[in-house]
């Protein structure tokens, strides 16, 4: 039998479903260094924004009488991103209540899945930050890779100690004191690429992430783009302003952000030289409130700010239709 | 129209708020605690109530030409009496409330009544529609408030001068951003969503 169809006849068997689970396994690696490095409370955290994710898009799509779409992965990777964005020790109800927000509100609420104009995650992770500034803004270091010795997912509080993120001690005392608190400045760098760094739990190790993002290169499910011309333009800002650019590439959100979070299909210009221009927004923001701003690390507010300009970014970098008069 | 849909129609059906979606400014900046939705609901029942009843007697000897500035004229008297009164007996609440009591002047919701309603209608009428109108404003903004109050401070206030209450709900760690502008913007953009959607399962 031939089946005769109307254009497109090159079929892909990528669909939404493969592509979200694809990003869900690229996330993997992260995750396992988030329990590695803050231990079994990274694991409930992201246990419980995940499963709140998952029965908020349910019941938000019932309500809406919308087509139940809770196994295409999408709920399960906004929840894991607002775990990673959690410090290690902020209360149960935080990641729960970010979640929430982020998909019955930011996400549902605008159309669903296609439709939201911000990045779920990152609009989650700062209506909790400006809800609950003290306990996402207290930090923890990372615990003695001893823990693993007597394993346990049950363990919910082990000891730790507060300290403040690479990024944060630069700001407020310099980058010397930063390098003397981590010995030499190799040392720093190792450590800040393991993910051996006060932070969100998810964002510490670039290493984990670059994992992750080198898979979904392989799938091809994401493009060099964004991430390129996001991390190039703070790379190429820092190093003008004086700063130490590696350390601005290594230390905070950027990585996340760049590979998982601006790459997001739905809230990013569709275009490639959108998409560029879009990751050099990103980039110049990020670079300013790092910089010149009062909180120490910049990248969601301007992956969130950026959103809001796609379809502008989009509709300037249309193609010309020629034959056609104005 | 009977008198009792004159005056019913404001709180429900034409609501300032949530269905003409006038004098947002004030709804959105004053709406941190219940007893300031209360106060400022008040403050306006009172300036609506006059402007609308004088508006609606001198319509006749009003110029067409110079009908704003006119309106303006009369809506700023009653704002000035209501302003020195807070002042007077209630200056917590006046401090709370601050610049939005003067700009109850330029509040659309009078504006808008006097022009779409009380320079038409008789003074009975525009008596009824002016008390609607500010009863409704009042109960929207109260709504909002205390939503904002709850989740934001985790108290509700309904306290002035010594007399009354303030609720404190425990164990609760309040969600500063409701009590910020976003708050404010968020929740009033629910509410909206929830009342109109009430309104189209209606039809």
């Amino acid at each position: 039998m031939y089946r005769i169809s109307v254009s497109p006849h090159i079929h892909s068997k990528d669909n939404i479903a493969t592509i979200m689970w694809t990003v869900v396994i690229a996330l993997i690696p992260a995750l396992l260094a988030s329990i590695y490095f803050f231990g079994p409370r990274a694991f409930w955290l992201e246990m419980a924004s995940v499963i709140t994710a998952v029965v908020t898009e349910a019941i938000s799509q019932k309500l809406l009488g919308r087509k139940i779409t809770i196994y295409d992965g999408s709920a399960v990777i906004t929840g894991l991103l607002v775990a990673f964005n959690m410090p290690p020790n902020v209360p149960f109800y935080v990641p729960i209540v970010a979640t929430f927000f982020a998909i019955g509100i930011v996400k549902q609420l605008f159309g669903g899945l296609g439709y939201n104009i911000f990045n779920p995650a990152l609009a989650g992770r700062v209506f909790v930050m400006f809800a609950w500034l003290p306990a996402m803004t207290t930090w923890n270091q990372p615990l003695d890779p001893k823990w693993l010795a007597n394993f346990s997912l049950f363990k919910f509080n082990i000891d730790t100690v507060t300290t403040a993120t690479p990024l944060a001690i630069v700001k407020a005392k310099g980058t010397s004191e930063l390098i003397s608190q981590f010995g030499t400045k190799i040392n720093l760098y190792k450590d800040l690429f393991i993910g051996k760094c006060g932070g969100c739990i998810g964002e510490t190790s670039a290493l984990a992430i670059l994992i992750g993002a080198l898979f979904l290169f392989a799938r091809r499910i994401i493009s060099w783009h964004i991430p390129l011309s996001y991390i190039g333009t703070v790379f190429i800002l820092t190093f003008i302003s004086g700063q130490d650019p590696i350390f601005h590439l290594l230390a905070g959100g950027l990585f996340l952000g760049a590979f998982f979070m601006a790459t997001d299909y739905v809230t990013t210009p569709v275009t490639k030289k959108g998409m560029i221009i879009f990751g050099i927004g990103c980039g110049l923001i990020t670079v300013l409130l790092r910089l010149k701003g009062g909180p120490p690390e910049g990248v969601s507010f301007s992956i969130l700010f950026m959103n809001a300009l796609s379809p502008l970014i989009d509709r300037l970098v249309k193609q010309k239709v020629f034959g056609v008069k104005k | 129209m009977n008198k009792l849909d004159e005056f019913t129609k404001g709180i429900i059906k034409e609501n300032p708020i949530f269905v003409i979606m006038l004098g947002l400014c004030p709804t959105l900046a004053v709406s941190t605690k219940a007893i300031y939705g209360i106060g400022m609901g008040a403050a306006v029942i009172f300036v609506l109530t006059g402007s609308n009843v004088i508006i609606s007697l001198i319509k006749n000897f009003i110029p067409d030409k110079v009908r704003i500035p006119s309106y303006i004229v009369v809506i700023a008297t009653f704002v000035t009496t209501v302003d020195y009164f807070m002042k007077a007996y209630t200056p917590e609440l006046h401090k709370a409330l601050g610049i939005f009591i003067p700009l109850i002047v330029v509040n659309c919701i009078i504006l808008g009544r006097a022009e779409a309603f009380a320079s038409k209608n008789s003074v009975i009428d525009s008596f009824l529609d002016g008390v609607g109108m500010g009863v409704g404003f009042t109960l929207a903004l109260t709504l909002i408030a205390t939503i904002r109050e709850i989740l934001g401070a985790g108290t509700i206030t309904l306290k002035l001068l010594n007399y009354g209450w303030v609720f404190e709900i425990k164990n609760f760690n309040p969600m500063i951003i409701m009590i910020l502008p976003p708050g404010a913007f968020i929740t009033i953009g629910l509410l909206l969503g929830f009342f109109n959607s009430l309104k189209t399962k209606k039809e």
